[in-house]
């Protein structure tokens, strides 16, 4: 099965003719993503690689059927893109601009929750199931088809690891960026539900960092619902306070966020935390 | 971004929120001028960004301008964690105050909405008094754009415990809910709010942080950056499209994306290094962007040895090495350089290598205990 993205995913690219759109489209089709078309306003009617380009995501549904798009959109107009794609109902948007002012991604996040509709990033590297579908800007040859599932608040660190995970043997069910900002769509705690209902996914490897508490949030649901074993990395351990690290949301606090807090949950809650990467390479694959 | 207090007062009055006279002063001359005109008691506050000023000396009471200026001798000059003030402000204080109570807006990740924290413990750090009498307390939550006009309503007579405070507290949670979305904060804090003998509430300390990412949107926030509260190389960095940040070890660290960065300056301490910097070059690097690292990797005096980790997704390892060569043609090296480059074009990049004298690593644990043993003066 994987979560999220499979052979079925019919996607649009909002942003198409566009610097990376257009670079990424191809990426994608090259992988076998089934991409159906694209959206740029004032570009409508026009294709890409036979692709057909629309003036809306209306439009693009209407003709295509598709079931999900991708935003690679400037980052003042990405938060109006979103709206259009879940207000159109779409059940799966993922984001990947940079930079989208956070107010914006408050109301963003708010209509994807009331119109059901999984949102994933900003600011993120995207999801792949490996063999099936990749919906973003990830690396597609360090991956491959496995039942080990990975969510990641990061971009290079995601691939990574996906990489040492593959040089042992150990494929990936779906992985997922869930993007670095402070308000992101869907987290760990909407995530391991979902593997934990897949019937292809054996374990969880969860990257974590600095900022926030969502890993905190994500131990407990751990202990009380997750019975597939899941294995963390937690990096920011050497940030200094009160200073971004890159990532908008990778901060520490008045003391909050930090690595030691989440490492500390984590070790409660019974799941293993890597030290270094290929620690935790070592440990999914020795299991 | 950050901005000093005379600042977010300044916005405060913008959206109706009260705060007592004050007066800019970067001369003693300046804080007794204005303490002249204020007549009375006065307090002299340090403007810098860092936290901690009233407990390094930083704000002083005083009652006639010659104190004032004593104040102001003392406070412009000195320094506070690192940085030296330059400017100090000079509030009219001649009302008595009765109760200090504190008023924050903040983005709230987990609640993925804009929250009110409130508390009737005011002018003391919150987050202390969070951990030690959490019922202390009082949070609600907005979700959309809309001010929760119920909510507030409901808490904010119990600020100062004085139905009589109830709606001049209303009026200043409004406009701080309304400076804080139509400015883009990420924080706007008022410590104290206080309550003072002559019946009015006002802010009597502020604090505001910005959404880095809508500083596009608001030029006139952006005006009101204070370049002497930033890392120059930090500043430096931003404007070419990296992000850094200054640490106090010696190995220099250049990575592409800012969780792999994370990484690498933690996987350096666990095998018992310090890393002298975060930077991220970013996605797709171009050469000039690595020419621009190296120039602030070497200008740091304390580095001796720097570590390149390169994951290619977007980013080619064939243009950092590109970046590398002509770096190592403006710039004069004798740092020794680890590099480990993986993932998209990394064998064209390490060929392009080859006669550059770096010393390469396979893996990035090998990378690391390379970089630390050179950093000790020893062979890699």
């Amino acid at each position: 099965m994987s979560i999220l993205v499979d052979q079925d995913t019919r996607l649009i690219v909002q942003g198409i003719t566009g610097r990376d759109g257009s670079f990424h489209a191809r990426q994608m089709l090259n992988y076998g993503t089934k991409v159906v078309g694209g959206v740029t306003p004032g570009k409508g009617g026009q294709t890409f690689e036979g692709l057909p380009v629309f003036e809306t995501v209306r439009e693009a549904v209407k003709e295509t059927s598709a079931n999900a798009t991708v935003i690679y959109v400037p980052a003042k107009f990405a938060a109006a893109a979103a709206m259009e794609a879940i207000e159109e109902g779409l059940p799966l948007v993922v984001c990947i601009t940079e930079g989208i002012p956070v107010l914006d991604m408050v109301e963003v996040y708010h209509a994807a929750k009331r119109k059901g509709c999984v949102l994933i990033g900003p600011n993120c590297p995207g999801v792949i199931s490996p063999g099936k579908s990749k919906v973003g800007i990830m690396p597609g040859p360090i991956h491959k088809p496995g039942r080990a599932g990975v969510i990641s608040r990061s971009g290079t660190l995601t691939y990574e690891i996906v990489n040492a995970l593959t040089v042992r043997g150990v494929g990936q069910s779906t992985c997922i960026g869930v993007g670095g900002d402070p308000i992101v769509g869907a987290g760990f705690l909407d995530l391991l539900p979902m593997f934990e209902q897949d019937d292809e996914t054996d374990a969880v490897v969860l990257v974590g960092e600095i900022g926030g508490d969502e890993e905190e949030r994500a131990a407990v649901l751990i202990k009380e619902r997750i019975s597939k074993p899941v294995f963390a990395y937690i990096v920011g351990q050497t940030a200094p306070e009160g200073k971004r690290m890159g990532h908008a949301g990778a901060i520490v606090s008045g003391g909050a966020g930090t690595a030691e807090s989440k490492i500390k949950a984590f070790t409660e809650a019974g799941v293993p935390v890597a030290k270094t990467i290929d620690d935790l390479a070592d440990t999914v694959a020795k299991r | 971004m950050k901005i000093h207090e005379y600042q977010a007062k300044e916005l405060f009055r913008e959206y109706g929120i009260p705060a007592p006279p004050q007066a800019l002063a970067i001369t003693p001359d300046e804080v007794q001028t204005a303490a002249e005109r204020y007549g009375g008691t006065v307090a002299v506050k340090a403007q810098v960004h860092v936290g901690g000023r009233g407990k390094a000396g930083g704000i002083q009471v005083v009652k006639s301008p010659a104190e004032a200026r004593a104040a102001g001798e003392k406070i412009l000059g000195m320094e506070i964690k690192g940085i030296t003030v330059k400017k100090v402000i000079v509030v009219e204080s001649h009302a008595e105050i009765l109760k200090e109570a504190y008023l924050g807006v903040i983005l709230d990740r987990g609640e993925k909405g804009i929250s009110f924290i409130c508390s009737p413990e005011g002018g003391v750090d919150i987050e202390e008094v969070a951990e030690r009498t959490p019922d202390k307390i009082l949070k609600f939550t907005a979700t959309s754009s809309e001010f929760p006009e119920e909510k507030a309503r409901a808490h904010a007579g119990r600020l100062f415990d004085d139905e009589a405070t109830a709606e001049p507290v209303l009026e200043i949670m409004r406009g701080l809910f309304h400076l804080f979305r139509e400015k883009d904060c990420s924080l706007a804090e008022i410590n104290p709010l206080v309550q003072n003998d002559r019946g009015e509430v006002m802010a009597l300390d502020g604090k505001i942080n910005f959404d880095d990412n809508a500083l596009f949107r608001q030029p006139d926030i952006e005006a009101l950056r204070d370049p002497d509260e930033e890392d120059p190389d930090e500043i430096e960095a931003k404007e070419a499209g990296l992000s850094f940040v200054s640490l106090d070890g010696d190995i220099g660290c250049m990575v592409n994306g800012a969780g792999l960065a994370m990484a690498t300056m933690d996987i350096i301490q666990h095998y018992g290094g310090r890393p002298a910097n975060f930077l991220d070059v970013g996605g797709s690097s171009s050469p000039e962007k690595v020419v621009k690292a190296f120039e602030l990797l070497t200008r740091n005096p304390n580095v001796r040895s720097i570590l390149i980790n390169i994951f290619g997704g977007i980013t080619r390892c064939d243009d950092i090495a590109n970046g590398i060569l002509e770096s190592r043609r403006r710039i004069d090296l004798d740092i020794p350089i680890v590099i480990r480059l993986s993932g998209t074009n990394a064998d064209k990049g390490l060929e392009m290598l080859k006669d550059a004298s770096l010393i390469t690593a396979e893996t990035l644990a090998e990378a690391v205990q390379k970089a630390i043993a050179l950093a000790k003066g020893e062979d890699a």
